[in-house]
């Protein structure tokens, strides 16, 4: 019956078959579709928050407002709205986080890598980790109850709600972000080497030091960038302990405000349109930086082959 | 020469970890020592009767129970929106797209995800303030505003965990599924996302501790410091870690503090324990897939 059925109409089983696998098809293409425009969605994400702030700033350009917003003052109600102060303060904060935070953070991936003892690498590993999950808020709330009172009884002339406090504070934010990431790449390192150097009668100690930190020197360059950008981003360790005050600072214990906690006061303030443009240049200025970090890791990530892991968080 | 420099270097080492340690300690030490004490259920419900704050029947005036209604109201709208389209996006990425393509919208999720938190909050404000002058005139910041852009600013882990999870598995796997006779799509469906299963929760679970801990996002977008109970997704609403930063800066009484110190350590514990869970479940499928990665 069945070889009988299948003699008397080959053609009628094979296009049943074809049928079939064009409704496969469909499907499949079908559920691609779907699953690239997710993927343009996601994506295209990124174009509609450049062109938002873009629109914003625009009046900037138009009605030729940039000398006023490029300047040395912030003074809404004389009508001086320049944020170069900001910028400055944003620049100056960074770079004192990175300054604390970096030596501190190679100094724990020489502990964790032939440094230290190596029992004691998993559980500071562990704590470093756990770092990564304390909310920002948290490490600004305890900033202002402990570190404020103390830098203000130090120094009995500030305030305590400084450039110094909101640096010392942002660097035990940003120094997990840098040890993970050089600890990945002294990982792939050692992996590479351990053996021979071994071989060769390295201790741990001096692999480390002469033969694995030549090699990793573009994990060393990308953590700095990445910490630098993730203490330029920070806006609430800024805007709780940094004090605010809209000037270039000349000393540690000067109160300093961000182009980050900049847009958050003038949006919590209501102002005029012209405060607006400016924290729209702000925002720009920021989503800039952060797309020239982005490309500076590419191109260290490509010639290194970095891991993913600990890149953004 | 070569030995002092190495001494030099250890003693360097343990003094940054030393110092790392004690900072950290001492940070987390004065929390818990100054929290501890004032979580009990009057830190929740102020004066109100539990039982009738937990049903919304009445209203909490000295509590944190709105607040951590609130963020829990913010994570599950922000997870609604950008689980389906990170895994959608991340499965395209790890098994559809190819050549230049996959190259810009890789670049395009690194980009987005080296956004600073406040010019997410700034987009979703900019949002606010064009709808004002075209469709909607009464449109305000809400709640749904600040889910969508937390959805913003947490999709791209959601992203690179899904594809980073996909992509750790063996070829050999994919292989077997197709040569069975699956589609790809059943192929992804019944065999690759169930094994991924484990790395890619770690990933949404990640994304859920950050949406719960981003200060700079909802405050450009809707937080506010009293508004009791969220009553709808238009409506302004408390979050916990806006509370927290409140206190901080106008907290006027001794109570106050107390709270802000309870309301954090409640944080600290949300957060801690949603990373504990995603460690492990990472560190699991770590061992099971990923070999070449893992530290010998």
């Amino acid at each position: 019956m069945l070889i009988q059925g299948q003699a008397s109409s080959p053609r009628t089983a094979e296009t049943v078959l074809q049928a079939h696998w064009r409704h496969l098809d469909r499907r499949q293409s079908g559920i691609k579709g779907l699953l690239l425009g997710a993927t343009i969605l996601s994506c295209g994400s990124v174009l509609a928050i450049l062109g938002f702030l873009s629109y914003f700033a625009l009046p900037i350009f138009s009605e030729g407002h940039l000398a006023e917003i490029l300047s040395w003052e912030w003074r809404p109600f004389q009508g001086k709205f320049g944020i170069l102060p900001m910028a400055v303060g944003s620049l100056s904060l960074a770079v004192t986080a990175m300054g604390v935070a970096y030596p501190l953070g190679l100094g724990i991936c020489g502990f964790a890598h032939g440094l230290g003892p190596r029992c004691l690498k998993g559980p500071l590993m562990g704590l470093i980790n756990f770092m990564t999950s304390i909310p920002t808020v948290i490490y600004g709330f305890v900033s202002v109850i402990f570190l404020v009172p103390l830098v203000r009884g130090a120094f009995p002339e500030s305030t305590g709600y400084s450039w110094l406090t909101a640096a010392l504070t942002l660097s035990l934010m940003i120094l997990p972000t840098i040890v993970l990431l050089v600890h990945a790449q002294l990982q792939q390192v050692d992996a590479r080497v351990r053996l021979a150097s071994a071989a060769l009668g390295f201790s741990p100690a001096q692999t480390l030091l002469w033969v694995m930190r030549p090699l990793a020197f573009r994990g060393l360059w990308a953590a700095a960038v990445l910490g630098f950008s993730r203490a330029l981003g920070d806006t609430i360790i800024a805007l709780m302990v940094a004090g605010n005050a809209p000037q270039v600072p000349n000393s540690l214990l000067d109160s300093i405000r961000t182009l980050t906690s900049h847009i958050a006061l003038v949006v919590a303030t209501d102002s005029t349109s012209q405060a607006y443009q400016s924290i729209f240049a702000s925002g720009l200025i920021l989503f800039g930086v952060s797309i020239a970090v982005n490309l500076t890791l590419r191109r260290l990530q490509s010639r290194a082959a970095l891991p993913a892991t600990g890149r953004h968080d | 020469m070569i030995k002092k420099i190495t001494y030099l270097a250890q003693a360097c080492s343990w003094l940054a970890v030393l110092t790392t340690v004690g900072m950290i300690l001492l940070f987390l030490g004065f929390l818990g020592v100054r929290g501890f004490d004032t979580i009990n259920p009057t830190l929740f419900f102020g004066n109100t009767p539990p039982w009738g704050a937990i049903i919304g029947r009445l209203p909490v005036w000295h509590g944190i129970w709105p607040a951590c209604v609130g963020t829990v109201a913010l994570v599950l709208l922000s997870s609604l929106l950008a689980i389906p389209l990170g895994l959608a996006s991340g499965i395209y990425l790890a098994h559809y797209a190819s050549g230049a393509w996959k190259r810009w919208f890789s670049l395009a999720v690194e980009v987005l995800a080296g956004i600073p938190s406040i010019v997410m909050g700034l987009f979703g404000f900019a949002l606010i303030l064009s709808l004002r002058k075209t469709v909607a005139p009464q449109a305000n910041t809400c709640l749904l505003l600040s889910a969508g852009c937390l959805a913003l600013l947490v999709l791209p882990y959601l992203i690179l965990m899904t594809q980073t999870a996909l992509e750790a598995l063996p070829d050999e796997l994919r292989q077997a599924g197709l040569s069975l006779g699956f589609t790809p799509w059943q192929n992804m469906v019944h065999v690759l996302l169930p094994v991924a299963g484990r790395g890619i929760l770690s990933g949404v679970i990640l994304a859920v501790g950050r949406a719960a801990e981003d200060t700079a996002v909802i405050l450009l977008t809707g937080v506010v410091a009293n508004s009791g109970l969220p009553s709808g997704i238009l409506d302004k609403y408390e979050a916990l870690p806006f509370h927290i930063f409140f206190l901080a800066a106008e907290a006027r009484s001794d109570a106050e503090l107390a709270q802000g110190f309870g309301a954090a350590l409640i944080l600290l514990i949300l957060t801690a324990a949603l990373f504990l869970g995603a460690y492990y479940l990472k560190s699991t499928f770590t061992k099971t897939w990923d070999q070449k990665n893992l530290s010998i």
